[in-house]
């Protein structure tokens, strides 16, 4: 099908409004539950039971991919290595990759695929049965009551997930490299730690708390924002995946960039 | 003074002109019956009252207060002294029963969970549910869904309960022990309330006073009676349940088809 100039103008025309309006609403969300935190009731017992249900819930998975992704790096790296005869530096790049990059980036896909999408599915639900409204009616702010306990659960538990994510990598490449490639244990560890210092640990880290902030408001904002029962729901599910899913890759390059270049 | 009144209220949803410089008032102690289509903005209006909408023109006022003015710890007074009981219930999915019922209490008060229990076991007895506070919303039945709602409504007493469809989507049975419990209500707790319907039957059981709401505006107002015996052709045909009629002239494919 073709479309007049008309009709593509109106196309792009209402790509950017759209672009706006969820940049717009995100950015109100986001300084409306800041400005929630401080406020009463503090619902701790939310936030736990919101860090349980992200955090621990999550690990299984995390752990499992994480695992994977570490022997998959020493598998790949081993393979230009070997060339080189340089094996004993796959400890030194599995570690740095791991801990700098792929720790914090996929540990937050999964998160995000996992949490953030029941996040909004969860939230939407509320959203077309009324739920959210009788919150208002209650007494009870939907964004204290409802975002605010993940916001603050998915930026602590992100870290978190990310220190366990980075050890279980490094020891998946730790098997390849001492079961497979005959790299003695302890050169590996000393290979591994001898590379690491700290700012490749905490600027990854650094950009798991962010990473954490988008999950939550993208997932919550979509969730709160849901018309057209089941069907909006659906859409609302996706849309929120593949936003988080681009928020976070533009965030980590970003990051990756100001690291770069006015950090390490 | 009256306890509910909404003056010249407009508001735009959708591009759709939904309230058209409404007013409507609700004495205190009256049960008024708000009637009209699906879609002609009756739950819209109830959700002016709680400010759950803000109209795009016109005023607000529950005893005498504008609505749009309250802040903070008022709208929060606002909402203890208003029951809303929405359309499919809108119990909390995560929570008993007996925490959706006494929500109010658990989050925004010192109150000791004994007291808490003892409250919800009273509410729960007044729409006449007895030991089901450990139940999970999804175990009830629709109608017991809408009875479980409004014992969370009149959980902190409140002056006011608006009544969104409390009929719809439960067996006649069940809907005649809703309009009775509705009367019960007002009658044991003296309570004013509105109620939202397109269900004539119910809205002659509880009404002290009928309202029509047609094209953005109350075109008839009056007693039971007044509205059951109209020479409104527009009221007429919609207490009737006429297929034709000056509402549907020119509307509805299924009326055209039919012809």
């Amino acid at each position: 099908m073709f479309l007049t100039r008309k009709s593509f103008y109106i196309a792009v025309g209402e790509k950017v409004v759209n672009f706006i309006d969820f940049f717009g609403g995100l950015f109100s969300l986001t300084i409306q539950t800041i400005s929630l935190i401080p406020s009463r009731p503090y619902g701790f017992r939310r936030v736990f039971e919101q860090a349980k249900k992200i955090g621990v819930d999550s690990l299984p998975i995390v752990l499992l991919v994480q695992f994977f992704i570490g022997m998959i790096m020493a598998l790949q790296t081993a393979y230009i290595m070997q060339k080189m005869s340089s094996e004993i530096y796959i400890a030194s790049i599995v570690a740095v990759s791991l801990t700098r990059e792929l720790g914090p980036v996929i540990t937050a896909l999964i998160v995000a695929g996992r949490s953030g999408a029941g996040i909004t599915a969860e939230l939407g639900t509320m959203s077309v049965t009324e739920q959210v409204d009788a919150l208002a009616t209650l007494g009870s702010n939907p964004i204290k009551y409802l975002v605010v306990p993940r916001y603050l659960s998915l930026t602590f538990v992100m870290p978190i997930l990310t220190i366990f994510a980075n050890a279980v990598g490094i020891y998946g490449g730790y098997l390849i490299c001492v079961y497979r490639l005959s790299i003695r244990s302890s050169m590996y560890m000393n290979m591994t730690f001898q590379s690491l210092v700290y700012k490749d640990l905490y600027t990854g880290l650094i950009k798991t708390v962010f990473f954490g902030m988008i999950i939550a408001l993208v997932a919550c904002y979509e969730g709160l924002n849901v018309r057209g029962g089941a069907e909006g729901v659906g859409k609302a599910t996706t849309k929120s995946v593949v936003n988080t899913f681009i928020l976070i890759i533009v965030a980590d390059c970003f990051f990756t960039a100001l690291f770069y270049f006015f950090w390490v | 003074m009256p306890m509910i009144e909404l003056i010249d209220v407009s508001k735009n949803l959708a591009g759709k002109q939904v309230l058209d410089h409404m007013s409507l008032t609700v004495e205190k102690g009256e049960t008024k019956v708000i009637i009209g289509r699906s879609g002609v903005g009756k739950s819209v209006t109830l959700k002016h009252i709680v400010r759950l909408l803000e109209p795009d023109a016109g005023i607000v006022k529950v005893e005498g207060l504008d609505v749009l003015s309250l802040k903070g710890k008022e709208l929060n007074e606002l909402h203890t002294q208003i029951g809303l009981v929405f359309q499919g219930g809108a119990l909390f999915d995560s929570l008993t029963v007996g925490e959706n019922v006494g929500f109010i209490f658990r989050e925004h008060t010192d109150t000791k969970q004994s007291d808490i229990d003892e409250r919800v076991k009273e509410s729960l007895a007044l729409v006449g549910l007895y030991g089901i506070e450990n139940y999970m919303p999804a175990d009830l039945s629709g109608g017991m869904k809408k009875r479980v709602a409004l014992a969370r409504a009149i959980c902190t007493r409140p002056k006011i309960i608006l009544y969104d469809e409390p009929t719809t989507g439960v067996d006649p049975i069940t809907a005649d022990a809703i309009n009775l419990l509705i009367d019960e209500l007002h009658d044991k707790l003296k309570i004013t309330s509105i109620v939202v319907t397109h269900d004539m039957r119910s809205a002659y059981k509880v009404a002290d006073r009928i309202a029509m709401l047609y094209e953005g505006k109350i075109i008839a107002e009056g007693t039971p009676d007044e509205i059951r015996y109209t020479h409104n052709p527009i009221v007429h045909q919609f207490i009737t349940g006429a297929a034709h009629g000056p509402i549907t002239e020119g509307q509805s494919s299924i009326v055209k088809n039919s012809d």
